[in-house]
């Protein structure tokens, strides 16, 4: 693969992650999020794959495998499966400011990824702050969604900015690790999907404003 | 010698898919208890080992036990076996789910003891993310509304907040990528800690410390624990809050050990003084406006966080030394009173603190257990807290933090204040309305032992010397180094 290529791939894919972080916080949708979170998924597995092929390794292309299967597949199907029959509650902030806080996580991001300098030059290292952006929307998410599904997409998005920051950074972490840590989110998604039944069995719904008696 | 680490790990997984299986009601009370029991013995048997100048390594260096790791596995298999047989009369009442719930009650032990046996930051972040992924549906057990609002919280904010440490850890490993060797393992970190970039270790530290401290129950990322340890049935709050918040710190003085090495004891030693005395203000304020008695106890759960996050940002061995022995002190003492207080639920089916009243002379049984752990988590002597706490406090005028230790022992007096005022009111108020000598409740309602023990060691601790003071001592000296 030629450098001008691998260059342009890894934009291509971070550019894609980055666009589909912001289509999801621009619309809250449900039937939207879900194709969004899928396709941010293939846009890192492709992310991985480009390193594997630069880097002429067989162990970084069976991550790529394992994270298509993952996070472009299973964790949206769980996704798809937990919000059947809900409608999107109204975040606490309207999409004007969503879109200009984002601008403004964006540029934080920039600013905070100035210590990765010291890793090199690449086009892999000028590519993480997308990373940490997707970090700071998937907080963004956290913070004003009101509804059990936003805050699970927003956990998503977290886990696919962190991953992102580690390809690029170093190329990933030790395989063990990278499986205990697809694992690790697996089951965390599985559980937010047994308790999003559960609190709708109990609420009606599964609008986080109703969790409110414990308090001080 | 490698089998030794092995051990706990594959007991646990053996006692968790036998009783998964199985599906007998002896194993279903009894694994707990057996994992706990386990994990004691086998952090007994590293510590003889290590003692005697041995560092334990296993699986191609992925697990490895120094004296620090002895200690932590110790500590959690004495806290566990208290908490665990201790609340086996409580679980006679659990009955949906039973099956499940043991099995998550060992994996929440296997996850604790991976934790601290792991050479390798990855799989403590695993480990650890593995500790709220075996606790959500404990937390969530009674399946109430208030269960599953807390269950809710507790795993968003604990997955969210470990995330950012994973972030941290990644961060860490391509700065040792940079540096030409790449490595997680704590023991490489430390050698190779002055080749590291100090712009990146900076951000990597900030962003562990915040995230294992979500899971330390430290403020201002505390606001999960106090719903999730007021809703979790008593023996998994006494394991959360005795040890857990434990081990999620045990993950922050690693790290802390690693950036001291790079940049010296500045960054780490102030934030963790904002948490501490953050989280130590907190938990005095909303103490003294408590109405519930696990909430109370939840929050002296953060203060006693905080007490041990300022042992840690004075360093030095003998502050390190005495904050490794509060968590021990304090995990066996809040262990036992959350036993004792799941008994008083047990019996008198509320934890509002108004409807208790006068229990020392309705229930002297449940009350005699809860008041002496009471006493050890004010910080009297002879408990090991009140030792702990003044030596914690005399490192902090040596090392040259007078002011802050000064803020720090003013905010703990309100945080004593609160928690004396309402258990004076909860066992000795409202004397008039005591009953008469017949109903005078004289059952202990459970197994008394496990409360004796783990209240005479919390006694003896603060006088220990010995094989005890030298494992405490080569822990702190392992994490002091570069101070």
């Amino acid at each position: 693969m030629t450098d001008a290529l691998f260059a342009q791939l890894i934009g291509t894919c971070s550019a894609a992650m980055l666009l589909s972080a912001v289509l999801l916080v621009w619309r809250r949708a449900q039937a939207a999020a879900l194709p969004l979170i899928s396709l941010q998924g293939l846009a890192l597995a492709g992310l991985v794959a480009v390193l594997g092929l630069k880097q002429h390794s067989p162990e970084l292309l069976g991550v790529a495998v394992l994270v298509l299967a993952f996070k472009a597949v299973v964790l949206p199907l769980v996704l798809v499966r937990s919000s059947r029959g809900e409608r999107g509650g109204a975040p606490l902030i309207n999409t004007a400011t969503s879109l200009i806080a984002m601008a403004a996580l964006t540029a934080i991001a920039y600013a905070v990824s100035a210590p990765m300098a010291s890793l090199g030059t690449g086009p892999t290292i000028q590519a993480i702050p997308v990373g940490i952006a997707l970090v700071l929307y998937g907080f963004l998410l956290l913070v004003t969604g009101r509804h059990a599904i936003v805050q699970l997409v927003g956990f998503l998005v977290i886990d696919n900015g962190t991953s992102t920051v580690a390809f690029l950074s170093s190329g990933g972490v030790p395989i063990i690790v990278e499986l205990g840590v697809v694992l690790d989110v697996l089951l965390v998604i599985l559980i937010l999907y047994v308790l999003t039944g559960r609190i709708r069995s109990e609420f009606g719904a599964t609008d986080l404003d109703d969790l409110t008696e414990l308090r001080d | 010698m490698d089998l030794l680490l092995i051990t706990p790990l594959a007991v646990c997984v053996a006692l968790g898919l036998i009783t998964a299986l199985a599906r007998q009601a002896w194993l279903n009370r009894l694994s707990g208890v057996l994992a706990a029991a386990v994990v004691l013995a086998s952090g007994l048997a590293i510590s003889t080992q290590v003692l005697a100048g041995h560092t334990l390594t296993a699986l191609g260096g992925l697990l490895r036990a120094d004296a620090l790791t002895a200690f932590m596995l110790t500590a959690i298999g004495a806290v566990g076996l208290t908490a665990t047989w201790g609340g086996l009369a409580a679980r006679d009442v659990v009955k949906r789910g039973a099956y499940a719930y043991p099995v998550l009650l060992v994996g929440f032990l296997l996850a604790m003891s991976l934790a601290v046996l792991a050479d390798n930051l990855g799989i403590l972040w695993i480990a650890i993310e593995a500790t709220t992924i075996t606790t959500a549906f404990l937390v969530g057990h009674h399946r109430t509304r208030q269960a599953l609002e807390a269950a809710w919280k507790y795993v968003i904010l604990g997955s969210v907040g470990v995330a950012i440490a994973l972030l941290g850890i990644v961060l860490l490993y391509s700065a040792t990528v940079a540096a030409g060797s790449p490595t997680l393992s704590w023991v490489s970190l430390m050698h190779s800690g002055g080749t590291l970039d100090h712009g990146l270790v900076k951000m990597a530290a900030g962003l562990t410390l915040l995230g294992f401290a979500t899971k330390a129950g430290l403020a201002p990322m505390h606001s999960w624990l106090p719903d999730a340890h007021s809703q979790a049935p008593a023996e998994v709050s006494g394991l959360m809050s005795g040890v857990l918040l434990s081990v999620a710190f045990y993950g922050i003085l690693r790290v802390q050990a690693i950036t001291n090495q790079v940049l010296g004891p500045t960054l780490m030693r102030s934030l963790l003084i904002a948490g501490a005395l953050l989280s130590i203000a907190q938990a005095g304020a909303l103490i003294m406006r408590q109405r519930d008695l696990k909430r109370m106890l939840a929050y002296s759960s953060i203060e006693h966080m905080g007490i041990i996050a300022l042992g840690a940002a004075i360093g030095g061995p003998l502050a390190i030394g005495a904050a490794l022995l509060h968590m021990l002190g304090h995990g066996l003492a809040k262990s036992s009173i959350f036993v004792a207080s799941g008994r008083i639920l047990a019996a008198d089916g509320t934890t509002k603190i108004a409807q208790l009243r006068s229990l020392l002379a309705r229930r002297p049984a449940v009350a005699a257990p809860f008041l002496v752990a009471m006493l050890a988590l004010l910080g009297m002597p002879p408990f090991a807290l009140f030792f702990t706490e003044v030596t914690i406090i005399v490192a902090g005028f040596q090392r040259g933090l007078g002011w802050v230790t000064g803020a720090a022992v003013a905010l703990l007096l309100v945080a004593f204040i609160g928690l004396a005022h309402h258990s004076a009111d909860l066992l000795f108020g409202g004397r008039e309305a005591a009953a008469e000598e017949a109903d005078i409740d004289r059952s202990w309602h459970g197994p008394r032992v496990p409360l004796i023990a783990a209240l005479a060691v919390t006694a003896m601790l603060g006088f220990v010397a010995g094989p005890t003071a030298d494992l405490i001592a080569r822990a702190a000296q392992l994490l002091g180094t570069g101070q």
